[in-house]
């Protein structure tokens, strides 16, 4: 192990292996940009990392070496012996913009990688440290790719007709010739199948759930934090047991009883069903941030002669507004994001949810950007509300995600 | 002066607290009546489904059906009865009808046997009528004078006759079987769901929690855009399921997928790979999902946990000349065992109990079959309700096992 503490050993592994990366990055990058054949290659990709990794180390902080090592690798990408490989339909200018862009972010963010690291002899926290920037710097692109490619997927996805999928599903490049035609599918999707209507139904439903879910595990949790009594304890620690239940396993009985009892194929019965999946864990959340408020503000409120339902009502919730807040967005999220239980008690296209009626999308007849659609219709208000209201949510997220 | 005794608080429960009893059951019970419904309820009907010989078709109750239609002409005219049992092999007792018949016609000769009129209100007692029963009653009539044929066909098939019956659900009845669990033991196909439940679960759990530590040792130090990284590090958690599931459909199409086009053109393939449409890559590929949406939430808690530990302590290492590397293992590591202790229990059975995900992604197909998917399989594919309840039922003890070591565990661990 200690061969690698060197600053001519690490440098050139490092950058080897940072060539791969960023060569990859490129190439996935302009492909999905352009459609156009992208290409990183693997073995040029380590020969040219390596030697701008021995070089770097041995000028540190000269910008003209820095220049010298972007315009080799420029050059390289463009003769066509570089670490990306580019198609013969390439066009020149996504030739310029690859190679540019995989020369400057290479020997910008390998120079940031191996700062400080001496061209010598390395100690074990100048080799670690140089170690952790290239495994910092990975991440950061592993992350970012792998949450964001889905996403601008299902949305590019989404503008595309199936017949320019078929032909070549890596052309996201936008045919800004068609005007308002790009949304043909959205204007479809409301214009045939009622996706307006399916939107309406899940925000009832949602915010039907959330005032349902607060009326219910206000009172209890207030209960459980502040009020003495028998079983308190046990109570408190087993509320969050029934999420160990599998919903498939409840689904089952609750199918049966409501097609006896006629309540399938009714909001009623979904708005029923919904937030007793989600009082517990309301409670739960609720129950921990009552504890934590002060006890003397409330006793000078039944000092002043309140009942405790006034105490609740006039002391505590003002003071609680923040985790309502955060309850009431969990909540949301979960009534908006169900699927299961709208699956399988709904089959009226009348009374789908945004989520059942994205079900009933998928199929071989429905062609695929309708179905990607209809995934960013139901994403986006969600999203907007999460990143909108991001402070709150994280702190639902932390406090209530034991529901999983 | 007098020695007086020292004061003890008073034993037992006094009035206050007797109240503030009440008052505390009074604010949980609608929680406690609404989440026993729904939660105990259904999991004590699918302990009682799973020794039934319950079918898909078996939920429709069985009931008696009846047609009025008025038929022939002049003398042989006479309104028909159609009797139907809506079930092939459940009986229906007490079946009666009852009907009330026009001023227009005249009760001729012959009605039958178990059936009488006063005035205009008529009334059959069938009786308790088989499995499959399916046969017509006529009651010859004959016209009032000056009655138009058609406008008494109209009144006679206008109105509804009332029919009752008692049919026999196969829910409630004493008819009980084990052939549900015979049918889910069966050797080969349990021990394979099995299988693929423990791979899924094991693999989902461990690779979401090391991925949600290495996206929190990514953003645990300040810098500008960690909230924008933190915020989409989220997405896959906050997106609905049914959205993000059909996108890896899409993603991983074999015919327009992107993913197919990148890994032929990148040279890493040569032809389409179905990534989920074949063994054993479709296991692999939902359980790569799991990992995939789930790795948000080790993330945020593990994040949270890091902020919190005090930073004296990595000064101190600092002094002492730690590097990198010896300040996570010797430092981080163990303050974090607790909290990602916490978390494997608790994704592990959250990844066990999970459907959404698998059955939007593959419908339980190619080698992707759960426990989870097999409940649903059982029960709406084969049509076999008992079946499905029995699956719930194997689910349940395993949860039970889980609990057990869980809170055995746990209880040595901090508390979440």
């Amino acid at each position: 192990m200690k061969l690698f503490w060197h600053g001519l050993v690490t440098g050139p592994v490092l950058g080897a292996l940072w060539m791969v990366v960023l060569s990859t990055t490129v190439a996935v990058t302009m492909s999905f940009a352009t459609g156009d054949p992208f290409r990183p290659a693997i073995w040029m990709s380590l020969l040219w990392g390596g030697v701008l990794g021995a070089l770097l180390p041995l000028r540190p902080g000269k910008r003209s070496v820095q220049a010298g090592a972007g315009l080799l690798v420029f050059g390289m990408v463009l003769i066509g012996v570089g670490p990306m490989v580019l198609g013969p339909e390439v066009a020149l200018l996504s030739r310029w913009i690859a190679a540019g862009g995989l020369a400057v972010v290479f020997v910008w963010s390998l120079a940031r990688i191996l700062h400080e690291m001496p061209a010598g002899r390395l100690n074990r926290h100048e080799f670690e440290a140089a170690v952790i920037r290239f495994l910092t710097g990975f991440g950061y692109i592993f992350f970012t790719a792998v949450v964001l490619i889905p996403f601008y997927v299902m949305v590019m996805t989404s503008l595309k007709s199936q017949q320019a999928l078929l032909q070549n599903p890596l052309d996201f490049s936008l045919d800004l010739s068609q005007g308002w035609g790009l949304f043909r599918s959205y204007a479809e999707l409301f214009g045939q199948f009622n996706f307006g209507t399916y939107l309406w139904t899940s925000f009832f439903v949602s915010v039907l759930t959330v005032l349902i879910t607060l009326a219910f595990s206000i009172p209890g949790a207030y209960a459980v934090a502040r009020l003495r009594f028998a079983g308190r304890a046990a109570f408190s620690r087993s509320i969050l047991l029934i999420y160990m239940v599998p919903m498939i396993v409840l689904a089952l009985p609750i199918y049966i009883a409501f097609s006896v009892t006629g309540l399938r194929n009714t909001l009623f019965g979904i708005v029923l069903i919904y937030p007793v999946t989600t009082i517990p864990v309301a409670l739960y959340m609720l129950q921990g941030y009552f504890r934590g408020l002060p006890a003397e503000v409330e006793e000078a409120g039944l000092m002043d002669g309140l009942n405790r339902l006034q105490v609740i009502w006039k002391i505590t919730l003002p003071l609680a507004l923040p985790a309502l807040a955060s309850v009431s967005l969990y909540v949301f999220m979960i009534a908006w994001n169900e699927f299961l239980l709208a699956f399988m008690l709904l089959d009226d296209p009348s009374k789908f949810t945004l989520t059942r009626g994205i079900a009933s999308l998928n199929s071989s007849e429905i062609p695929r950007q309708h179905l990607m659609a209809g995934a960013v219709i139901a994403t986006v208000p969600i999203m907007a509300i999460f990143l909108g209201l991001e402070r709150f949510m994280t702190k639902g997220l932390t406090a209530g995600s034991v529901k999983g | 002066m007098t020695d007086t005794p020292t004061p003890t608080p008073p034993t037992g429960r006094g009035a206050l607290h007797r109240r503030e009893a009440r008052l505390a059951w009074g604010l949980l019970l609608p929680t406690v009546i609404s989440v026993s419904l729904v939660v105990i309820l259904p999991l004590l009907a699918i302990f009682w489904i799973s020794f039934k010989p319950v079918g898909l078709a078996d939920l429709r109750p069985t009931a008696p059906v009846v047609r009025e239609s008025l038929r022939g002409s002049g003398e042989d005219l006479r309104i028909e009865y159609r009797l139907r049992n809506s079930s092939q092999d459940k009986e229906i007792r007490g079946v009666t009808l009852t009907d009330t018949l026009p001023d227009t016609v005249v009760v001729g000769e012959g009605l039958p046997e178990f059936c009488t009129l006063s005035g205009r209100a008529l009334r059959c007692d069938y009786g308790d009528i088989s499995g499959g029963f399916n046969e017509r009653f006529a009651l010859p009539i004959t016209l009032a004078p000056g009655a138009d044929e058609d406008a008494v066909e109209d009144v006679v098939e206008g109105s509804l006759p009332r029919i009752t019956g008692e049919g026999d659900s196969i829910l409630t009845n004493a008819e009980f079987t084990l052939e549900n669990f015979a049918r889910i033991f069966d050797a080969d196909e349990f021990w394979g769901v099995l299988g693929v439940t423990m791979f899924y679960t094991v693999f989902g759990t461990l690779g979401a929690l090391l991925f949600g530590l290495f996206a929190a040792l990514l953003l645990n130090k300040s810098f500008r855009g960690q909230g924008i990284l933190r915020g989409l590090y989220l997405f896959p958690y906050v997106a609905p399921v049914i959205a993000v599931a059909f996108t890896w459909v899409t993603l991983f199409d074999p015919f327009s997928g992107s993913a197919n086009a990148l890994l032929i053109q990148m040279g890493v393939t040569n032809e389409a790979i179905n990534f989920f449409g074949q063994r054993p890559l479709a296991l692999i590929m939902v359980t790569v999902f799991e990992i995939w949406r789930y790795f948000p939430l080790s993330f945020l808690f593990i994040l949270a946990r890091m902020q919190s530990i005090d930073t004296d302590m990595y000064e101190a290492a600092d002094m002492d000349g730690a590097s990198p590397f010896q300040k996570f293992w010797y430092l981080s590591l163990p303050m974090l065992v607790g909290i990602l202790s916490v978390l494997f229990l608790l994704r592990f059975i959250w990844t066990f109990n999970k459907f959404d995900d698998i059955f939007l992604l593959t419908g339980g197909n190619a080698g992707t079959r759960t426990l989870t998917v097999n409940v649903y399989e059982q029960a709406f594919a084969v049509s076999n309700i008992g079946a499905g309840a029995a699956v719930a039922v194997v689910i349940f003890g395993c949860l039970l096992l889980f609990s057990v070591l869980f809170f055995r565990f746990i209880s040595r661990e901090e508390g979440l």
